[in-house]
């Protein structure tokens, strides 16, 4: 018998484990992993989750795998998906808290993570590509991806307030502009 | 009582820490060095500095470091000190499980309500935004070098596209992918 809660809690282990550089970071492994190879998480449901998990406080990772954890087997399965993806950085940082305080000094690790860190800025970029396929842009509803990019990146307005006016926007366009879909 | 005042500000860091990593940078600086004085600036640079360079979240990575150097600073030995990164730790994520539960529940219930389901095709559109816009903010000095160094800079741009390529045409895993540059990194970079 194959148990699911190892099985999540091996995959979020993992997860966990390469996320480097942020949350962001994590959505391609999270992809690979949860979405193609495991089928745990339908593609337009991890859009859906993405939305959430940026809105709520708290870390964007952890966020993350309790709502799959939740999917999967409810309050038990978030608890087990939670601690897979806390664990890894937790005995990390204890042990550099406890051994090796001039761990940023070592000049081999510094320059794996100077190799790391592009590669970090790629796995971040090629989910956008893959989403905007999945949002099922079009012409008319173009400018709200653009219009909320250049929000961010160059007026440095907050994510959560995007968030908040795209859905609220949703919910006008639902209940008073096309009420059908 | 050092414990409960760990407890109490880490879980105010993970209640009111939005928008991620780096957004939670400040309120963490603001709770831990300013306020209980629990951190020198210069440890908090450094826990800045093995975020960056050690996997997992950062609100993550804080909480552990501070909890044990917190406790171990206020005279209490290892098996203590490692308690508080435990207590620190999961202050820090209980506010996300209590509200990411309670929505994943509703969500589970309601998900096929036509005005959800409007609500999302809203959200949708803008996580495109959040995202592309998360890519150009990490296009910085600190990730891809400058151009006064061109062999870092040119190594950093090839590791960008070749990893690019490398997961989303020839789907790559993105954790063997990792390897790859870090490996890359040792060898071209050191």
């Amino acid at each position: 018998m194959s148990n699911i809660y190892w099985d999540s809690f091996k995959t979020f282990v993992k997860i966990g484990m390469f996320t480097i550089g942020g949350g962001y970071a994590m959505i391609s492994l999270i992809e690979a992993e949860i979405v193609e190879k495991k089928k745990w998480i339908e593609k337009s449901e991890f859009l859906d989750l993405l939305a959430i998990a940026q809105s709520c406080p708290g870390v964007f990772a952890v966020n993350i795998s309790i709502f799959i954890g939740y999917k999967l087997r409810k309050t038990r399965g978030a608890l087990v998906t939670c601690l897979g993806t806390v664990l890894p950085s937790f005995l990390i940082i204890l042990l550099i808290a406890m051994f090796f305080h001039q761990f940023e000094d070592n000049k081999a690790i510094a320059s794996m993570f100077r190799g790391i860190r592009p590669a970090v800025v790629a796995l971040i970029a090629v989910p956008t590509f893959n989403m905007a396929k999945e949002a099922k842009i079009q012409f008319a509803n173009m400018w709200i991806p653009i219009g909320s990019t250049f929000a961010i990146w160059l007026l440095g307005v907050s994510p959560i307030i995007i968030i908040i006016a795209a859905g609220f926007g949703g919910y006008i366009y639902g209940k008073y502009i096309k009420p059908t879909i | 009582m050092i414990f409960l005042k760990l407890f109490i500000a880490f879980f105010e860091i993970g209640l009111f820490g939005f928008g991620g990593g780096y957004g939670m940078l400040s309120l963490i600086q603001g709770e831990v060095v300013t306020h209980y004085n629990w951190l020198t600036p210069g440890e908090f640079t450094d826990i800045v500095a093995i975020s960056q360079m050690t996997p997992g979240p950062i609100g993550i990575n804080s909480a552990t470091y501070c909890g044990y150097t917190a406790v171990h600073n206020a005279g209490f030995d290892g098996g203590m000190a490692i308690l508080g990164s435990v207590t620190a730790t999961f202050a820090v994520i209980l506010p996300s499980l209590i509200l990411m539960l309670l929505i994943s529940m509703f969500l589970m219930k309601y998900k096929e309500h036509p005005l959800v389901k409007a609500v999302f095709s809203g959200l949708h559109l803008a996580v495109v935004g959040l995202l592309a816009a998360a890519t150009l903010l990490l296009m910085t000095r600190d990730n891809f070098g400058t151009i006064n160094n061109p062999w870092q800079f040119w190594i950093s741009i090839f590791l960008f596209m070749a990893t690019f390529i490398g997961t989303k045409v020839m789907k790559i895993n993105p954790i063997r992918m990792i390897c790859y540059c870090a490996v890359a990194g040792l060898l071209l970079l050191y």
